[in-house]
């Protein structure tokens, strides 16, 4: 594997350097490396799968994997909490699919290792190849993004309590925030008080069991509660083990329906105390019907689906998008989809992959849709 | 008195009906509805082929761009250089650059290979002419004041675009466009014509003078300084060297793209009779204001296969390897419904669009 080892800092200097830029405008330095060595960039993230760890192998839910991941140098770090959007050239179909998953492990350096823990859901194409990925893959990688972080900085700890409620797959981010905060506390200790509430389909399904059992073993500040089976979400459960709840900073993340109640536990808590993320799964094609709503996140507009192109339905919004043809030739109204099915009203196949770009002149929402427009 | 020119007889003024055959709204629809059954036959079959094809062109083209780079170290290989920069640049522009920003391989989902990101290895920002391409070109193509790729705002290669002693320098003007092409194309978006002639503010065009200005000095970096600055003592041969590819790549482009839409039999329309046009009629159109150039694999690829302008504009978001596979079955759907399917050898092609530049020149003779 050392033909793709990521740069050293010589070469990064000198990849990265104005010089190497003009000579290779317009399509910049990558464009060019990509052909000698995937591990050599300027600009781009990739990485290499260093290995796959099966985190649930004596259960028959869909299979759950750690994937270490070797980034390029270019990989400026993240913070625990962050996710990354990962794009993987699907052999047989040659079309790149580009998914986000939470970075499992602690708060990385640059181009330091990282580790994503990934569900194979039965349609995610994406999660099924990586979890049973052959090391030396070669994937495309953003950089670390979102905001479900630990806002505080750490030149300036606090020692206030924190709280994590987590439901399933959306252990990932808090654990990546416990983990970092034992890394990086005194003595292997997180330093302050913290609470990890975690609720799972069944014990064999209870992804991180054993290191979930050392961290609540250990004399490390950390208590953690796990639920199993029919023992879902409550608040009345919730005030019991942190009475003080509404005034804790909680971080939450796991399926729609705990949400709706973890949501409903902190009604009235002073605002920004409880962080949120959902899950965004693919949602099954529309029965053809055009009801729903659709949304344009970035006016902020919602209105009922009238089954229009979704062109005419965001100009009947008072919206102005883009465009050019209006018939699906010139993509110049091209708009990112990332929620939803939509038809392409000139060869009528229907597509419901999140975070996908479409021609909104061409395409009319099936159900619920939202556009970033 | 002769009454006024009735609607019909301003078409037929557009369409020459010796060779072409008008359609009935029916014929349109199911020709129309033909067309889209190849077009969606494609898409269903797009993939790994079409994905090898264009990461293998890129990959070429890449190492004939390195090559010609490497090659101006070696003085007495400067012809080879040329070649190999001149061969980098027409494979990027055509097959690639004008290719990939047509949207051909967006759904491949590779930033590096798709519309909404490639820039070209050319003066015109890849931004600008995709509207004045994708969008005014390949919607109103052949649609007289509004398809401003007829003449390029300098010339005149219609009857119907009306003369004027400026005219007379149309081959002169024709001439310049080709050696300065891609600066024409950068220059096109800027619409002179219509700031000359009152109805384009100069103010409009405020915007896009910055993306040419970032666009031009760029390139001008790249090809007339920088790499002939890192040969050293040869700056004077490679920055001759890069001159020369350029201008290599403008002829070429210039002729392959003059003989897309100018050569004879080619049809103009009206705007009246695009108003509120069906898709059949979409198709019709682009079928008859396009020409084809014959000729093997190596043609059809150092053109970017517009030697199939005919089904790159029936079909301007297919990948374009696809052509020549459905340009037969386009034949014969034409054959069927009687219409013109205008093709011939480049040499055929090219001396008809010269006899265009030469008679246009001239006031019509009066009849």
């Amino acid at each position: 594997m050392s033909t793709t080892a990521p740069l050293p800092a010589l070469g990064r200097r000198i990849l990265g350097s104005k010089v190497l830029a003009a000579l290779t405008s317009p399509h910049g330095v990558d464009r060019y490396l990509e052909m000698i060595n995937p591990m050599w960039a300027a600009q781009d993230v990739r990485a290499r799968v260093v290995s796959v760890h099966r985190e649930n192998p004596d259960s028959d839910a869909a299979p759950v994997a750690t994937i270490t991941l070797q980034p390029t140098a270019t990989w400026r770090g993240h913070r625990a909490g962050q996710y990354v959007q990962v794009g993987l050239d699907l052999p047989g179909s040659a079309k790149r699919m580009t998914r986000c998953f939470t970075i499992s492990s602690a708060a990385s350096t640059p181009g330091e290792q990282i580790t994503l823990t990934v569900r194979a859901h039965e349609e995610g194409q994406v999660s099924k190849y990586l979890v049973a990925a052959e090391p030396g893959t070669i994937v495309h990688l953003s950089q670390a993004q979102g905001d479900f972080t630990l806002d505080e900085s750490p030149a300036t700890p606090t020692n206030n309590h924190l709280l994590f409620v987590t439901g399933g797959s959306g252990i990932t981010p808090a654990m990546s925030i416990v983990r970092t905060l034992l890394r990086d506390g005194y003595d292997g200790r997180a330093g302050r008080k913290v609470t990890f509430l975690h609720y799972a389909r069944s014990p064999e399904d209870q992804i991180f069991a054993d290191e979930l059992a050392e961290i609540a073993a250990a004399d490390n500040d950390v208590t953690v509660h796990l639920f199993h089976g029919d023992h879902v979400f409550s608040e009345f459960e919730l005030r019991r083990l942190v009475p003080r709840h509404r005034d804790t900073d909680t971080w939450a993340c796991g399926p729609a329906p705990m949400m709706e109640l973890v949501v409903a536990a902190y009604d009235g808590a002073p605002e920004h105390r409880l962080r949120t993320e959902f899950f965004k799964a693919p949602k099954p094609a529309g029965s053809g019907s055009a009801e729903g709503d659709v949304t344009f996140a970035r006016s902020g507009q919602e209105a009922p689906n009238s089954g229009a192109t979704l062109l005419e339905q965001a100009e009947a919004l008072g919206l102005s998008p883009e465009f050019g043809c209006r018939m699906g030739i010139c993509f110049s109204c091209t708009s990112r989809k990332t929620e939803g099915t939509v038809r392409n009203v000139l060869t009528g196949t229907t597509s419901s992959m999140p975070d996908e770009d479409i021609q909104i002149c061409v395409s009319a929402p099936e159900g619920d849709c939202t556009v970033e427009l | 008195m002769v009454a006024a020119p009735s609607y019909i007889d301003e078409v037929l003024e557009h369409v020459d009906l010796q060779e072409t055959k008008r359609l009935t709204e029916e014929q349109l629809e199911q020709f129309g509805a033909e067309m889209d059954a190849i077009r969606q036959r494609i898409l269903d079959d797009l993939g790994e082929k079409d994905a090898s094809y264009i990461r293998k062109v890129v990959k070429y083209q890449r190492g004939f761009e390195i090559a010609g780079r490497a090659l101006f170290y070696l003085p007495p290989a400067w012809p080879l250089a040329v070649a190999s920069l001149s061969i980098s640049k027409i494979l990027e522009n055509m097959e690639i650059g004008h290719n990939v920003m047509h949207g051909q391989y967006d759904w491949m989902g590779d930033p590096g290979l798709n519309s909404r990101m490639y820039d070209w290895d050319n003066v015109c920002p890849g931004e600008q002419w995709k509207y004045s391409h994708n969008y005014i070109h390949h919607t109103f193509t052949n649609v007289l004041g509004k398809d401003r790729d007829i003449g390029y705002g300098i010339l005149r290669m219609d009857e119907d675009q009306k003369w004027h002693p400026y005219y007379l320098g149309n081959p002169l003007y024709a001439f310049l466009l080709m050696i300065f092409f891609e600066w024409g194309v950068a220059m096109h978006d800027l619409e002179v014509e219509n700031i000359v002639n009152g109805s384009r503010k100069i103010e409009e065009n405020k915007a896009l003078h910055a993306g040419i200005m970032r666009k031009v000095k760029r390139q001008a970096l790249k090809d007339y300084l920088l790499f002939p600055a890192l040969t050293g003592p040869l700056f004077p041969l490679t920055f001759a060297g890069n001159v020369t590819a350029n201008l290599i790549r403008n002829i070429w482009a210039f002729n392959i793209i003059f003989c897309g839409h100018f050569p004879a039999g080619v049809a103009t329309f009206t705007q009246e009779e695009c108003e509120d046009e069906s898709r059949g009629h979409w198709y019709y159109r682009q079928l008859l204001g396009s020409a084809n150039i014959t000729g093997g694999p190596l043609m059809h690829l150092m053109s970017g296969n517009l030697s199939h302008q005919i089904e790159h504009h029936l079909f301007p978001d297919l990948p374009a390897r696809r052509y020549p596979e459905v340009a037969e079955e386009v034949r014969e759907i034409c054959e069927r419904y009687g219409l013109q399917y205008n093709t011939g050898p480049l040499h055929k092609q090219l001396g008809s669009v010269a006899k265009k530049i030469f008679t246009m020149a001239l006031p019509p003779k009066k009849g």
